[in-house]
């Protein structure tokens, strides 16, 4: 059972208190979109064996959503931001480049 | 025969005498004892039979790992089954009863199935229960289900309660043997907060009974040592200690699940009998020590052959003597310390049976001294007798079996050797690897279940880690104490671990099976798994059928898969796979191992969650009223609100068409509390809403309502509800009672994860009001009568609403209508919720006033056509199907779901739509009922055309109502389709317009 | 007229520790951009008090205000006050994107109190309340076994739990049953 510390409220908080929200960063797409388009917004998912951006909600805390660097394999946890904001912070890329070099997830690396 | 000596036993208090029963016959013990303790100081071997061949079972083990000694205890609602005699602490009164034999544990019936063992071979059932294909559920599954199970499940209600314990602690350390003190203090040293538990009810571990005449840390004795450091960790602020606490599992992130068995052993105490302590650790230290292997020979299940271990334990422990004769087999030195200590307790050793050619080192030779015969190179051929040893046959242990010599004994005390439990370590991802030189699975410490931070949080120490004598144990205790200080943050200090002193031991030898070549015969009655009924003969047959996995051998001959989850049999097994495969043991490997360590209550996993708490109810505010009135609940989600109002000798169908009638003829007053109530707020709000609503709410002008549908971006309506609009920039929308924190929800999650930048804030406040909708053709009359606002038509139209008072007391009104007849919505606050519903009740009794409950609205809104998200919706229907078009704004650009809704498939010609259904002959359709129309598809079922959402029986009509979906529903008005019932019926009924009742609306606006 | 009632009327329990209903508090959610001087009056003049850091509760002799998010605020007055305080609340943020609602009758408020507080509580919230961790000052909102609630620490033996009103008999039957007879844990 994960920990996931919040960035809003500072609370590493037990996955009891958590939502999960599925994967981070998507694009909407809405009227005016292509069908593939609209297709893959709704329902293509990463399904990595590693790095993964993921949503969380502190449901029971704060209320607010945030998004977790998180290895699917080990559980490890690069760290946890803001969910306001279309792509993760480069301080946290940089340490998922340092303790995983040469990993990639949709067009990051 | 075994018996209670004058001497030894250093856990019981001989002052005292204890009664206790087992099968119904008084038996005596001490305190101290466990129930197996006490069993063989009244000579009961015999504790139980085996699964599959009903065989004698007689105790084996002395601690967690006992695959046999399984016990009923108790009764009533304190019965509980598959209890271990081994780790239950005997209390006066204990009543306990054996399992799985009839009529008699002496004599039991099932016992046949022994003989016609070469009948029941690994995968039995899957050979033999596979034609005719007609046997499968009325020959085959009762007779599997009849011999399932081993125990009887309680019948009663337990009497006992539970709970939980959220924990935080630096450092964890499991089991409170020398190793677990060891690294509890040299870990506590740094400053680190340690929380240090032990399942069973004294520290120390095996060292008091191996270790605690012969060897010494720092000079001092081991049980000196113990209660030094014992009592030094207890003085210490840092350190919690708890004894009856087991270490369950271990999970992501440092969490770890233990077991505290608070009652077991006083049963008439206060108090919880169990509770699960939830951990969060930073660190783990696994000091669970290692669990003897037995020897696989012939016979090494009759009752009386037991573990050499638990052979001295009984006796140092107990004072207990398993056997008057006691002969060891071994392929380690460990094994002469039980001789030993059972020729110096004044009892026979016969023979000490050494597979090792070379025999062993100092213990040997002290064992000689004592004048105990020593055979080398030789093994157990077979042990002769039924429900006790009487002897054995001795044989070389590199032959075939035949035999040399016999021996009259009337007990065996095997030792294969150790394995480290690894079970902590495993639970969570830590490797193990083959320790050729011991010949057995240790931790690899390179390879450690691994936390948030990317490193390793489980650590193991001492005989757990694979450090064998005393020396090294404490050595490695001491360092994982300091590694795992270190880890958590904290500086250990600088130390060097005790000295303490080092046996000189031979090597071991690994030995599978006794004897190396043993013919068939014998290895079909070596038992592997004595719960189970698994043998050698077995774990060799699935190899040959191909079970190469030792997963897939597992489950076909269920070697490992009883209570005891192999923790005797594992090693042995898939030593015995990996010969009969031709590979070595590592490249055979383990099966998972799966918390927990060993079985905990249900009880305890529940924790406080039962009775009253077993679940959240929620309560209006009038809820008690409700209770008091005849409410039939009905359970909302987690609410609960009232299906109808029952009078004394009414039933629940009569009480809701009088409700229905009495609603519309008179008035009617329904607590509508639980309805979500959402304020939305900000310059943003009106777009905001625009975006969440199918409709346009921006356009609807303060003081008015609207109806809305809210749908996900998969275009699948989620929500509908009443929005009003209180100012500019405010709007209260309400939700369906289920939805309210779910839309709550979803509104924050846009806001928060996608316009972020729009102005808006959101609040529940769905408790804040009592909400009661007051409906029928006098409702004005009775707000009027009530007076303190004008609720004319004028004044408040229908889809208005107003602030005011009633009755004296402050509220809102809405005029909206889910029944179609005159209806005012009215909130105030909770705490005045009763008191308001008081005032209306005692107000309207002169109009005939009565309350009603959810299936009279369920009622008048299907009579009017209105449409309930969970009836009409069902995660997969679109606006569109339920003839919502005037409800979806055309002039929006966007809105979510609106882009899904163009998708191919949600503008088909061909989905069921909407409809009213009417059946011919008045009756009531069946819920969920299908359509059938002309045609098979392709597996030969008849082609399916709708289904019915909602159905009841109307009284205002005075017949059957339905609502479903079509195809092509709307264009076949007048067409009678046909509804097979599940009752063998065909119900038929005409596809009518969904509105039955008051078309034009001019009930409701007056 | 008869007067308001809490959800459960003044309900006591003595265990190993004391729970109390605590009858009907003030309270208003006020959302809010917290960095903005007028909404920091604005609390200042209803309550008296600043705002709390993050996680953090400030007191005095008639109110609260405790930081629930990073925009949100609850302020805990005499429930007698609460409308006054909004208008005043209204009027002094009129001109600021904000939202000050009474939520006074949504929720219940309960006291746990007593040398086993902190171990009752642990039994139901998935938080560290071992001393040092967890203090008077700090707001905590978290699961209780299987409900949202809040609380804080009135001195070293007291706890204030705020819940939903609907959920009010559940929580107080939780606390109940985590207080009774014998079940001490002795573990802080």
């Amino acid at each position: 059972m994960l920990m996931l510390e919040c960035p809003y409220c500072g609370v590493t908080a037990d996955e009891t208190e958590l939502s999960p929200g599925g994967e981070a960063h998507l694009t909407r797409f809405g009227p005016g979109a292509s069908d593939d388009e609209f297709h893959d917004y709704l329902f293509m998912r990463e399904n990595p064996k590693g790095v993964h951006f993921e949503r969380w909600r502190h449901a029971y805390g704060c209320g607010k959503w945030f998004h977790a660097a998180r290895a699917t394999d080990t559980l490890e946890v690069f760290g946890t931001y803001p969910a306001q904001t279309t792509k993760p912070p480069q301080e946290i890329l940089d340490k998922i480049s340092a303790k995983r070099p040469g990993w990639t997830w949709r067009d990051l690396k | 025969m075994s018996t209670r000596l004058s001497t030894h036993g250093r856990l019981i208090d001989r002052s005292q005498t204890i009664k206790f029963t087992f099968n119904g016959k008084w038996m005596r013990g001490h305190p101290g004892d466990t129930l197996a303790s006490a069993l063989l100081a009244n000579d009961q071997m015999l504790v139980g039979r085996s699964f599959k061949y009903h065989r004698p079972r007689g105790i084996v083990a002395s601690g967690a790992e006992e695959p046999n000694a399984l016990v009923n205890m108790g009764k009533g609602p304190t019965f509980e089954p598959n209890q271990r005699a081994t780790t239950t602490e005997l209390f006066d009164g204990l009543t306990a009863t054996s399992q799985n034999h009839w009529p008699s544990l002496e004599f039991d019936v099932g016992e046949i199935n022994a003989s016609l063992s070469r009948f029941l071979p690994a995968g039995f059932y899957y050979k033999t229960f596979m034609y005719p294909r007609a046997f499968w559920k009325h020959v085959y599954e009762p007779f599997i289900r009849q011999s399932a199970g081993l125990g009887q499940a309680p019948k009663d209600r337990d009497a006992d309660t539970y709970e939980h314990f959220y924990a935080f602690t630096d450092i964890l350390v499991i089991g409170g043997g020398v190793a677990g003190l060891q690294a509890a203090k040299a870990a506590a040293d740094s400053g680190a907060k340690v929380l240090l538990v032990e399942q069973s009810s004294a520290w120390g571990g095996r060292a008091m009974v191996d270790q605690v005449d012969s060897e010494t840390v720092n000079d001092t004795p081991v049980d000196k040592f113990v209660e030094e450091i014992t009592a030094e960790l207890a003085a210490m602020p840092n350190v919690t200690m708890r004894l009856r606490m087991m270490g369950a599992g271990v999970y992501d992130h440092g969490y770890v699940l233990a077991y505290e068995r608070l009652n077991d052993h006083q049963p008439d105490a206060d108090g919880p009998r169990h509770r699960l302590w939830r951990i969060r650790a930073k660190q783990t230290i696994t000091a669970t020590g290692a669990i003897e292997r037995p020897l696989s020979f012939a016979g090494n299940d009759v009752p009386g052959v037991m573990l050499a271990s638990a052979v001295r334990d009984y006796v140092v422990n107990f004072g207990v003597s398993p056997g008057d004769r006691t002969v060891i087999a071994t392929n380690n030195d460990d094994a002469y310390l039980t001789a030993i200590i059972l020729k110096k307790a004044g009892l026979d050793v016969p023979r000490i049976i050494d597979a090792r050619p070379e025999g062993g080192g100092a213990l040997m030779e002290e064992a000689k001294a004592l004048g105990i015969r020593v055979d080398l190179g030789r093994a157990i051929a077979k042990v002769k007798g039924s429900r006790r040893v009487t002897k054995v046959q001795i044989c070389n242990q590199a032959g075939e079996g035949g035999v040399l010599d016999e021996v009259a004994c009337d007990a065996v005390a095997m030792s294969g050797g150790w394995s480290p439990v690894v079970h902590l370590w495993s639970h969570c991802g830590g490797k193990l690897l083959w320790d050729e030189g011991h010949a057995m699975f240790r931790p690899d410490g390179d390879n450690p279940p691994r936390g948030a931070s990317g490193e390793g949080f489980v650590r193991c120490a001492g005989i757990a880690n694979g450090a064998m004598d005393l020396a090294a144990v404490i050595a490695d205790a001491h360092e994982a104490g300091k590694a795992a200080a270190k880890e958590a943050g904290f500086t250990p200090k600088r130390s060097k671990a005790p000295a303490a002193t080092s046996r000189a031991d031979a090597a071991l030898l690994p030995v599978w099976l006794m004897p190396q070549g043993a013919k068939t015969e014998l290895r079909a009655k070596s038992w592997l798994d004595f719960q189970n009924d698994v043998k050698v003969t077995d774990v060799q047959l699935a190899a040959r059928e191909g079970f190469e996995s030792v997963e897939h051998t597992k489950r076909y001959t269920t070697l490992g898969m009883a209570t005891d989850q192999g923790k005797l049999s594992n090693i042995n097994g898939l030593a015995i796979l990996s010969d009969a495969l031709g590979q070595p043991i590592p490249a055979t490997g383990t099966t998972t191992f799966r918390p927990p360590y060993t079985p905990i209550s249900m009880g305890a996993i529940a924790g406080e969650a039962r009775g009253e708490v077993f679940q959240p109810i929620r309560r209006t505010p009038m809820h008690d009223w409700h209770d008091a009135n005849g409410a039939d609940w009905e359970p909302v989600g987690h609410w609960r609100r009232p299906y109808a109002f029952v009078r004394p000798g009414e039933s629940v169908e009569a009480a809701v068409m009088r409700e229905v009638t009495n609603t519309r003829e008179s008035i009617g007053l329904l607590d509508a509390s639980t309805l979500g109530k959402l304020i939305v707020k900000g310059p943003d709000a009106g777009r905001f809403l625009d975006m969440l609503y199918t409709n346009m709410m921006s356009t609807l002008k303060p003081g008015r309502c609207r109806y809305g549908l809210m749908c996900t971006e998969n275009g699948f309506l989620t929500d509908d509800g009443v929005v009003a609009r209180i100012d500019e920039d405010t709007f209260l929308c309400h939700t369906t009672t289920g939805g309210a924190d779910r839309i709550h929800a979803h509104m924050e999650e846009w806001l928060q994860t996608e316009w972020w930048d729009w102005k808006v804030y959101v609040a529940n406040v769905t408790e804040q009001y009592a909400q009661v909708a007051v409906v029928g053709p006098k409702a004005r009359k009775l707000l009027e009568k009530l007076g303190g606002m004008d609720v004319s038509a004028d004044e408040l139209p229908f889809m208005g609403w107003a602030d005011g008072t009633i009755g004296g007391f402050a509220c809102r009104v809405y005029r909206i209508s889910f029944s179609g007849e005159l209806s005012f919505e009215i909130a105030v606050k909770a705490s005045d919720g009763q008191a308001f519903w008081d005032a209306l009740m005692e107000a309207g009794s002169e109009f005939g006033i009565q309350p009603y409950g959810t299936e009279c609205l369920h009622i008048m809104r299907a009579e009017k056509g209105f449409i309930m998200i969970g009836d009409e919706t069902d995660g997969t229907v679109i606006p569109q199907d339920l003839g919502l078009d005037w409800a979806i704004s055309k002039k929006k650009e966007d809105y979510l779901g609106k882009r899904a809704q163009e998708r191919s498939h949600m503008t088909d010609p061909n989905r069921w739509k909407l409809v009213g259904l009417e059946t011919v002959d008045g009756s009531v359709l069946p819920d969920g009922a299908y359509a059938v129309g002309p045609g098979k598809n392709a597996n030969g079922q008849r082609n399916m055309i709708g289904r019915v959402t909602s159905t009841y029986h109307s009284p205002t009509l005075g017949r059957g109502i339905a609502m479903g979906l079509v195809q092509h529903g709307p264009d076949r008005m007048g067409e009678v389709l046909e509804f097979p019932g599940t009752d063998g019926k065909t119900y038929k009924a005409k596809i009518v317009s969904p509105i039955f009742y008051d078309p034009e609306g001019e009930k409701q606006n007056v | 007229m008869s007067k308001p009632v809490s959800a459960l009327n003044g309900a006591q329990f003595h265990g190993i520790a004391e729970v109390r209903d605590l009858g009907l508090q003030g309270m208003i959610t006020l959302r809010g951009d917290l960095t903005k001087p007028k909404l920091k009056s604005a609390v200042k003049s209803v309550t008296g008090l600043a705002l709390p850091k993050t996680g953090g509760i400030l007191s005095d002799e008639t109110g609260s205000v405790a930081w629930m998010s990073p925009d949100e605020l609850l302020l805990l007055v005499p429930y007698a006050e609460v409308d006054a305080h909004l208008a005043t609340l209204q009027k002094d943020l009129a001109k600021e994107h904000s939202l000050a609602v009474n939520v006074s009758d949504a929720r219940a408020m309960f006291s746990l109190s007593g040398p086993k507080a902190r171990e009752v509580l642990a039994k139901l919230v998935p938080v560290d309340l071992s001393p040092g961790a967890f203090e008077p000052g700090m707001m905590r909102r978290t699961r209780m076994a299987q409900v949202a609630a809040a609380f804080w620490m009135m001195d070293e033996d007291t706890f204030h739990i705020i819940c939903f009103r609907s959920v009010a008999r559940y929580v107080f039957d939780l606390l109940t049953v985590a207080a009774q007879e014998g079940s001490e844990v002795n573990a802080f």
